[in-house]
């Protein structure tokens, strides 16, 4: 499933990379502990955190995530929002709360409902 | 022994990349470019992997404890050897810091997400060989190899 599916069915604000919308999501991590998520987190997966600083879009880079999603209304700090532009990582806010789209996305992927 | 596979074996690549103390805009900079050059010689996805993972944690550690660093790559057909070098404030007691969850970082570093004690359990868990020397308020030198795995 791609994020600009998912961004659709799950009502999530895209804040970066529009054009990466078709990115193939195929798992996902949810984690604000920056070791952990770069040690267990895999390629195409969507990160779901509330860091907000730009080290999550390097991150995201490094372990090339399908992208970002900021839980509870968070904004991207200023930085962080640039550098995604800039690196074209798509960063997406949700109005809900970590363990809620985690386990909406879980089902999207694993159900598709 | 086929005499070709032994010429390709002496071939070393390296690199050497500054890594800025205290600079955590750019934290993450030097494991991209590390990254991209172990894809670029098709090393296999798991040396890749484990190697961004190393190399990172070593560079948050010095963008945390150190003035300033260095991070040089080796690469040759069988493995990767990663080296951190850096002036900063060392470690007193090196097993106390190898174990897991056990950090010494301040405040601002633990609420960005980083700091969490697990960086050098990390690099070992993630290496087939990891030397790590320090001295106190001159600096820490680490020492990770990852081995190609032929399968």
């Amino acid at each position: 499933m791609d994020i600009g599916t998912i961004a659709e069915k799950l009502n999530l604000k895209l804040m970066s990379a529009p054009d990466r919308k078709s990115n193939n999501v195929t798992g996902g991590y949810t984690g604000d502990l920056l070791s952990d998520v770069m040690a267990n987190s895999h390629e195409g997966d969507i990160w779901i955190t509330r860091q907000i600083h730009q080290n999550i879009v390097a991150i995201a880079t490094l372990k090339e995530h399908a992208g970002i999603i900021l839980v509870n209304s968070c904004e991207p700090a200023k930085d962080a929002l640039e550098k995604a532009i800039r690196e074209n990582v798509p960063i997406l806010i949700t109005d809900l709360s970590a363990f809620e789209i985690t386990g909406r996305i879980y089902n999207l992927l694993h159900s598709g409902t | 022994m086929n005499p070709a596979v032994n010429e390709s074996e002496n071939k070393l690549q390296t690199y050497t990349f500054e890594v800025e103390g205290g600079n955590f805009n750019a934290a993450g900079t030097v494991s991209t470019r590390i990254k991209s050059i172990l894809k670029q010689m098709q090393m296999p996805d798991d040396v890749v992997r484990r190697s961004a993972i190393v190399c990172y944690e070593a560079e948050i550690n010095i963008v945390s404890y150190a003035k300033r660093g260095t991070i040089h790559l080796t690469v040759s057909p069988d493995k990767v050897i990663i080296e951190a070098d850096d002036e900063g404030q060392g470690i007193p007691d090196i097993n106390l810091a190898m174990q897991q969850g056990y950090s010494t970082a301040n405040q601002q570093i633990r609420e960005m997400g980083f700091g969490a004690g697990m960086g050098l359990f990390n690099i070992k868990s993630y290496s087939d060989k990891f030397d790590i020397l320090s001295e106190v308020e001159k600096g820490t030198f680490l020492r990770i190899i990852i081995e190609r795995h032929i399968s």
